[in-house]
């Protein structure tokens, strides 16, 4: 079962965090802090697992992987394959890059909310759900569309690249 | 597609963002997050708040938390938003619940009734928000309100919903197995269900069920094994594909599950070998999902009954990890490694120089990793190295819990597979400096015993040369500053033992050494403890060897500090040593003899020796003495007759009697009364010291007293004897490689035998990676090549001697014991001791000397028990020295004929093993053939340990006289 979920850019701020097993805030700083501490520590050309079991209790483990100024962390326990794993990441950043084209770090402060849609439509209650990225692009699609259709309230649909660069 | 389709948020929000992103310090952006709350409790409750607006909050209420700070006034404000109706106001109201609350919040109440009627709802999307939301927020207690939903949603029309119902019913089962037992069979349905993605998802839920039961799943064996055989021949649709692989994470799902059913069931297993062998032929190696799938392959075959087919492709793909260049390959290769050699251990030596290579890398991970791997592979031949290894590793970290973990495994391999006690003693020593606090405390107890118990040799010299190469070690240690306190109990112990046994250290020296330890560590009561005990046994031999004791004024001054502690226990040490000072030789020489620590103690409870005095005083009409718990126990039922008895036997105690004995006292009640006041003079002085000896046995013989002493009781005595067989064995296997000679040519001639078809890459590559001579080395002594081989044949042939004789220490020692009660007995014929009422006692000290009883304790029943001890054990002996004769002439002699036939086995498993060792020069497989030996041998040796220390009545507690001593102030 996959135990958690986070983004942090290599200053250690968290972009994304989500606990498949419910934490409380104190604590979900803690692990994000202890996390950072020891990905930070760690050289380029090592591999992409750490033993995780003095942060996140025995037969823990994580795999990252560092893109440009951030970090996509999946915790995850023995019923899982790192190497699987490994490629959930990739699952996950190819769809982000998908969606934002050529995806960096501010389209995912600044698009929060839709960064979890993504997530939830990859993993769900901590197993993999899907690991096709167009998949689960058509199945965002498909919520955006209903949602705008749904929608009365007009949003404010500032584009991002717009704003940035001012 | 950016950002459309109202992911968009508000210029306030963006620049929220970007204030917080340009923060200089911690301070300056929770100053930031602070204002920004206070501007967020002020707008959401303000009256008529826009939707899209209140939207927005509430994700700004998200990312305020997501960065440490509370935002529980706003929770609520996310409850509402899941009842509203639009669609994009749920999903977030659900997404801020799902992040904001436990399953066991106050609000969840509030929630479930949206989250029934939303699993009803007729958009799809609105069920799988809900859903979503189920997987989080539902607990054990809310579970059976949104059963029935989530169950009617697994025949949903549309596929992902079924899906995520069928996640959600695993998420119950994870969080109450209880509650959705009675639908397990829907898992069962929906493996069939036409989606392949359904499938796949009740994989996982299968997968946690066979976990805990394998055996109700073993008919869907063949099902996993045909669907895995549909999915890796690509009869999927395209969609499922994954990196030019067909749907990768089902075959890793069904992989693990078919790992899990086929482990220990042959049939099972046989039903998979097909399928397993065509997913390592086909499977992309290229790709790091293919990789994925290949290491699921191997950690399947490891776990299933072994195919020597497989295992040879499992070991093919172990070789192009190992040999990759990418880290995580290599880290898998190790992984996958350590499972395969639990099936065959033979294929670690192929691989040796990667192995060495994972151990130098720079990567912690890796590294981490291949420790595990030699641990799992440690044997008697390669203990030295790996631990050696493990604890340069252990000091070089900074990480207390992995600190922990692998120090507990040095101490672990070190009792398992100790060369030589000296060798474990330097270990230990190590280990205890390094990570002291952080160790088992039954560690320093059995380090204790086996420097007290010595090697068991014949010779008493190797034993006293380990004790004072052990004092040594310790004197040299001891002025070291922060020692963990766990260590300095040890050397207190050691040093006050033996510290002044080999007239190396005066007693002044180790006097003075132990009271600066109890003042360094002046906060530690039981260090403290032990240095009192320590200074007490030194003055104590130093008296009886009748030299003059000099106290130093440091120690004078601790033993008044400590008279006058808060601890009573350490007050009781205190005047005990200042007793025992001032008692004369003769006396310290009995009630503390030199090097006694191994003794046993016989305790007779019964007090037999009394009986006699009893006898006579019942004779004259004292009471007999009811035990305290029957008293108790009457007491308690408080019947009227045993209140009589009690108020009776409380008689005893006074000095008057002053009630006239009621007439249901039974038994001559004129004549209890006379006992009470006539012989009062009489039984009063013995009564109270008896009651004394009650009280001072049992608590002698428990190890309660705050768990100061050396506790025994339960240590496990792994090291020495129980190896002695896989010494064995390495001393063959050594002496075969030897003929073979090479460690090249020894990988040479296995390359050959197990790596047909990349034998040519892997050797060609070896000579040009000019291997530095250190690292052949360290490999040879880890895989047990041949350059040390000549070294450790001769160590492990001592070993072997040595092991042999470690069984003999038992009865040594007690022949020893018997020896000092011999000598004793010239001086002081026991039979005085049995009888007090001998006028031969009285004559030698008029009054009752305490000591003297308590002599007749430790004594006298512990000439028959001894003598018994020895003949036992003597009889043991021959049996397992005859066996070692066997095994040391294992070679060419497997035929001299034991005449004890309950060797019989032994002796078969031996001469296997000389078969075997015969086969090795030939250019098998040594490894295997000796681990599979040694396997039998060990658990029957325990048996048999077991069995000599039942035989013995060796109990733990009563191997430590100095308990006693301690309590004679």
């Amino acid at each position: 079962m996959i135990k958690s979920v986070m983004v942090m850019n290599t200053q250690g701020k968290p972009r994304l965090a989500k606990f498949y097993d419910f934490q409380p805030v104190e604590k979900q700083q803690e692990l994000i802090r202890s996390v950072f501490g020891v990905l930070c520590g760690r050289a380029d050309n090592v591999s992409n697992f750490v033993e995780a079991d003095s942060i996140f209790g025995p037969g823990t483990r994580l795999v990252y992987k560092h893109f440009a100024t951030l970090y996509f962390v999946f915790v995850f326990d023995s019923s899982e394959n790192e190497l699987a794993m490994l490629d959930l990441i990739q699952v996950f950043v190819e769809t982000l890059d998908k969606c934002f084209k050529n995806v960096c770090e501010l389209d995912i402060v600044y698009n929060y909310s839709k960064l979890h849609t993504i997530l939830d439509e990859i993993i769900f209650g901590g197993q993999v759900l899907e690991t096709s990225s167009i998949e689960v692009i058509k199945a965002v699609e498909e919520i955006s569309k209903l949602e705008s259709a749904s929608n009365a309230i007009a949003l404010v649909s500032k584009s991002v690249s717009g704003w940035r660069s001012r | 597609m950016g950002s459309q389709g109202g992911f968009g948020q508000s210029k306030e929000f963006l620049d929220l963002v970007k204030s917080i992103g340009e923060a200089r310090s911690k301070a300056e952006e929770d100053r930031i997050v602070l204002n920004e709350i206070e501007t967020l409790k002020r707008r959401i409750s303000e009256p008529d708040i826009p939707k899209r607006k209140m939207k927005e909050y509430i994700i700004r209420l998200v990312y305020v938390e997501m960065l440490g700070h509370d935002a529980s006034f706003g929770y609520i404000h996310a409850v509402k938003m899941t009842h509203d109706d639009n669609l994009v106001l749920k999903r977030t109201g659900y997404l801020a619940v799902t992040l904001f609350l436990n399953e066991d919040h106050d609000l969840i109440i509030l929630i479930v009734n949206t989250i029934q009627k939303d699993l009803k709802s007729d958009n799809y999307l609105i069920v799988c928000a809900a859903l979503n939301a189920v997987c989080k927020l539902i607990n054990e207690e809310t579970i059976p309100a949104v059963l029935p939903q989530v169950v009617e949603l697994l025949g949903h029309s549309k596929e992902a919903v079924r899906r995520k119902a069928i996640m959600a019913l695993h998420r119950f089962y994870q969080k109450s197995p209880s509650s959705v037992q009675h639908l397990v069979s829907n898992f069962r349905k929906r493996l069939c269900d036409n989606d392949p993605g359904v499938m796949g998802a009740t994989l996982c839920p299968l997968f946690d069920l066979i976990t805990v039961d394998v055996n109700s799943y073993k008919d869907l064996v063949i099902s996993f094994v045909s669907i895995l055989k549909q999915v890796a021949e690509r009869r999927l649709p395209k969609s499922y594909d994954y990196h030019q692989m067909p749907a990768p994470f089902i075959q890793i799902r069904l992989l693990k599950i078919l790992a899990l059913l086929g482990s220990g069931d042959k049939q099972a297993s046989e039903n998979m070998y097909t399928v397993v062998g065509d997913i390592f032929r086909k499977c992309d190696s290229s790709s790091n999902i293919g990789n994925a799938v290949l290491y699921e392959c191997i950690c399947c075959v490891s776990s299933i009954y072994a195919n020597p087919k497989l295992i040879e492709s499992a070991a093919d793909v172990i070789a192009r990890f190992l040999k990759s260049d990418s880290h995580n390959l290599k880290y898998m290769g190790i992984d996958a490694l350590g499972r395969l050699i639990k099936t065959s251990p033979e294929i670690a030596e192929q691989h040796q120089l990667a192995v060495i290579d994972c151990l130098e890398d720079p990567d912690d991970t890796l590294k981490r990793k291949t420790f595990e791997l030699l641990y799992k592979m440690t044997k008697s031949s390669n203990v030295e190295v790996i631990v050696d290894r493990m604890i340069d590793y252990m000091i070089s970290i900074n990480d207390n819990h992995y600190k922990t973990e692998i120090a507990s495994r040095c101490v672990e391999l070190a009792e398992q597979f100790a060369p030589s006690n000296h060798w474990f003693i330097q270990t230990m020593n190590k280990v205890f400096e390094h990570a002291g606090d952080l160790v088992n405390i039954k560690v320093a107890h059995n380090l204790m015993r086996l420097i007290a118990e010595g090697f068991g040799e014949d010779d008493d010299n190797a034993d006293s040369q380990l004790r004072s190469s052990a004092v040594e070690s310790y004197l040299r240690i001891i002025g070291e500053p922060k020692l963990p306190s766990v260590f300095l109990q040890v050397i207190c112990w050691v040093l006050g033992e033996y510290g002044t046994a080999d007239g190396k250290f005066s007693a002044s020296y180790i006097t003075g050494k132990l009271c600066d330890v109890a003042e360094a560590y002046s906060n530690d009561e039981t260090v403290k403890a032990y240095a009192i005990t320590a200074l007490m046994k030194i003055s104590a031999f130093e008296i009886a060897a009748g030299r003059k004791v000099d106290m130093l004024p440091e120690c004078q001054s601790l033993i008044e500090e400590l008279s006058a502690s808060h601890s009573t226990d350490l007050q009781q040490r205190a005047y005990e040593l200042e007793a025992v000072i001032g008692l004369d030789a003769y006396a310290v020489e009995i009630i503390m003899p030199a090097d006694a620590s191994c003794e046993d103690i016989e305790i007779d409870k019964n007090l037999s020796f009394l009986s006699g005095y009893v006898e006579q005083a019942l004779e004259k009409g004292a009471q007999p003495y009811i035990p305290e718990n029957e008293r108790s126990g009457m007491l308690s039922v408080s019947n009227f007759r045993s209140q009589d008895q009690h108020e009776a036997s409380i008689h005893g105690l006074r000095f008057e009697a002053y009630e006239l004995p009621k007439p249901s006292v039974p038994s001559r009640p004129p004549v209890s009364l006379a006992s009470a006041t006539e012989l009062a003079p009489v039984p009063e002085p013995s009564y109270p010291r008896v009651t004394q000896n009650v009280a001072s046995v049992p608590s002698v013989s428990s190890t309660d007293p705050s768990d100061l002493r050396l506790r025994l009781d339960g240590v496990q005595k792994k090291w020495g004897r129980p190896t002695y067989t896989p010494s064995e064995t390495s001393t063959s296997t050594s002496t075969s490689e030897k003929t073979v000679n090479g460690v090249t040519k020894v990988d040479a001639a296995r390359d050959t035998i197990y790596s047909k078809v990349r034998d040519t890459t892997y050797d060609s590559r070896k000579p040009d990676a000019e291997i530095p001579l250190e690292k052949q080395k360290l490999a040879a002594s880890l895989f047990g090549g041949s350059s040390k081989t000549e070294r450790r044949a001769s160590t492990t042939g001592h070993r072997a001697g040595k092991a042999s004789s470690h069984v003999i220490e038992k009865p040594q020692a007690s022949k020893a014991s018997d020896k000092t009660v011999a000598e004793k007995t010239i001086v002081q014929p026991p039979p005085d001791l049995l009888d007090l009422g001998e006028p031969a006692v009285l004559s030698r000290s008029p009054s009752i000397d305490p000591f003297k009883q308590l002599e007749g304790l430790l004594d006298s029943p512990q000439v028959p028990s001894n003598s018994n001890h020895g003949a036992a054990g003597a009889n043991k002996d021959s049996d397992i020295i005859g066996l070692h004769a066997e095994t040391a002439g294992s070679g060419p002699s497997s035929g001299i004929v034991n005449p004890v036939p309950a060797n019989k086995n032994d002796l078969d498993l031996l001469s296997g093993l000389s078969n075997s060792t015969t086969d090795n020069a030939l250019g098998g497989t040594p490894t295997a053939h000796s681990t599979q030996v040694s396997k039998g041998p060990n658990t029957k040796d325990s048996l048999e340990k077991d069995a000599l220390v039942r035989q013995m009545g060796v109990t733990p507690t009563s191997q430590n006289p100095n308990l006693f001593k301690d309590l004679l102030g």
